[in-house]
């Protein structure tokens, strides 16, 4: 069962997320290869194989440059046919969704997405999927190969294998209409504080802060906590807190020990960002908010009362 | 300026369930324009109304009553509709859709497609990829904001890292983001007026296609229950709650 991972790369840097698909994908089959796409990555390729890549193929080319989906389903397309790979995986992105949908597309090949998890079973391969507002959860799979997953970002974690992947250029041929789209200015990640994908402990704030000063309650819980802030898509769009700290469906996804949601309602959107988070502590005024049906311990009440004598608490216990 | 949006008929409300039988979404009861497209609509108006002329289709496949979602998106302004409805059609996987959808767009030939951010029922955000390649036309999903030029697009994507703004030339496909407008109602004239417009159902075979959702690459085996979460204690405010959550933080080792 020959299977490919898309590695994403930001910067010079793999995405966490792929390297978790990768060491999934490791630990159910014996050939995992993955693949880095993008200009003068050939450094970032050999990381992979710690996480339990045997092979990497890298397509270097300044046309790769941008993270844009279709020169990328280009490059994949000529792997999946070349190497005779049967399954291939991503993890969620903007990017990786759009390339993996493309890449069906191209193939004629079965896409299931949103997967938290997969599994062989009874000698096929099952997709693990919450559905419905995570009311139910679906057992799918595939008629065909190549088989195309997609991973609900923060489903699993990477793991350090220690192996060494060989690394295999591979020359690229791109489709016209694949490199007519044209990046003009790419995103800079905002560098501001300790990133959330990164932190043990991560304090949220929504809407229910009020307004966009009373993030110091949310940054002073934070730092007693040893911990990073995060925010919601509403409080971003607004203005209140940077987008880098944006959790949720079009932000990134956080699977903290500790997620402690401040203010936060725990719409979908935000919940599919935070809910494999470890323990989750809420504190909201409305009774009826969302987030108190998937939090481990919910607080029914005043966020400007309870966030400053909370902090006051968790420092007088760190400095004892 | 020829604008296609394509838009989709969801379930609605909180009865919205997967039928154990055939293991397909249960479509029967109440559905609605699925309100991410309602923004694509939108858009597509928008983008009309700026560039002074051009024309708007509606397209989309689903069940016969999905041609009540086509109605409310001409009633909000956009002039005409194109169902493409057969029985052969259910189950169809993102394969199928893609390849019926690019069918139906390649007989409008439009100058822009347009999807929605993604489908509330499925959760699927994908589909626009999917099309674009059949298509062979340059794509940009998750736009928060587009600009059209005679020959040429602009848009700002919103991505997990910011914002990028990218260009590619007409035709192209882009899938909006719910974030780059606030969807118009419809006006009652708009609603009246949206009887007379012409709706357009086309059968698998008007578009020279045989297989259906039997040609699907995806299957679903089971249906279960999600995991338990453990319990969620909820407690309300008496003056201690910031001593109860650190008790609790206590008993959980995190701090």
């Amino acid at each position: 069962m020959p299977t490919l991972v898309f590695l994403e790369h930001h910067g010079d840097e793999l995405q966490k997320g792929s390297l978790g698909v990768l060491s999934k994908a490791a630990s159910l089959v014996d050939e995992v290869a993955g693949v880095v796409a993008g200009s003068g990555v050939a450094e970032l390729a050999a990381q992979a194989g710690k996480f339990g890549a045997a092979k990497v193929y890298v397509a270097d080319d300044p046309a790769l440059e941008a993270p844009l989906p279709q020169p990328r389903v280009d490059v994949l397309a000529q792997l999946v046919e070349t190497g005779g790979f049967d399954t291939v995986l991503f993890a969620n992105s903007v990017l990786a969704a759009d390339v993996a949908a493309g890449l069906a597309a191209r193939l004629g090949a079965g896409l299931n997405w949103d997967l938290t998890d997969i599994a062989r079973e009874d000698g096929r391969l099952v997709g693990k999927r919450p559905a419905l507002e995570d009311s139910v959860y679906v057992d799918v799979g595939w008629t065909s190969e190549p088989r195309l997953a997609l991973f609900r970002s923060g489903s699993f974690d990477p793991a350090e294998t220690g192996r060494d992947a060989a690394v295999e250029d591979v020359s690229v041929e791109l489709q016209d209409f694949s490199t007519k789209a044209r990046m003009v200015e790419q995103a800079h990640e905002e560098a501001s504080g300790p990133s959330i994908e990164d932190a043990d402990v991560i304090v949220a704030g929504g809407r229910g802060l009020g307004q966009p000063e009373n993030f110091k309650l949310v940054e002073e819980l934070a730092a007693a906590l040893g911990g990073a802030v995060a925010a919601t898509r509403a409080v971003v769009d607004a203005g209140w807190y940077p987008y880098a700290a944006q959790v949720g469906q079009t932000g990134r996804s956080v699977s903290p020990k500790l997620y402690v949601a401040c203010g936060i309602s725990g719409a979908i959107q935000h919940k599919v960002g935070m809910q494999s988070s470890g323990t989750i502590v809420a504190i909201n005024k409305d009774p009826n908010a969302p987030i108190f049906e998937f939090c481990d311990l919910g607080v029914v009440g005043d966020l400007h009362q309870i966030i400053p004598k909370l902090t006051e608490l968790v420092r007088a216990r760190r400095a004892a | 300026m020829k604008i296609a949006v394509c838009v989709k008929q969801v379930p609605e409300g909180p009865r919205t369930r997967i039928d154990p039988s055939s293991k397909r979404l249960d479509r029967s009861g109440e559905a609605a324009l699925n309100a991410y497209d309602a923004h694509a609509v939108e858009e597509g108006l928008r983008v009309k109304e700026a560039t002074g002329d051009g024309e708007v289709v509606v397209v989309s496949m689903g069940p016969e009553k999905a041609a009540d979602a086509l109605r409310k998106a001409l009633a909000m302004g956009a002039d005409r509709a194109l169902l493409v409805s057969d029985e052969a059609l259910a189950g169809s996987d993102l394969v199928v859709t893609s390849a019926v959808l690019a069918k139906a767009l390649e007989r409008e030939s439009p100058d822009l497609v347009l999807f929605g951010q993604q489908g509330s029922d499925s959760d699927g955000a994908v589909l626009w990829a999917a099309v674009a390649d059949r298509l062979r036309r340059p794509l940009v999903s998750q736009v928060a904001e587009l600009t059209i030029d005679d020959a040429s697009l602009t848009a700002k994507r919103q991505t997990e890292f910011g914002y990028d703004v990218i260009e590619a030339p007409l035709p192209a496909v882009v899938a909006v983001s719910d974030a780059i407008n606030e969807p118009r109602y419809p006006s009652l004239k708009g609603i009246m007026g949206a009887k007379k417009k012409p709706q357009e159902t086309l059968a698998l075979a008007d578009l020279e296609l045989e297989e259906g959702g039997s040609a699907s690459r995806t299957e679903v085996y089971a249906l279960g229950d999600p995991p338990p979460r453990g319990e969620t204690r909820k407690i309300e405010d008496d003056g201690s709650a910031a001593e109860e959550i650190v008790a609790f933080l206590a008993e959980k080792r995190l701090i």
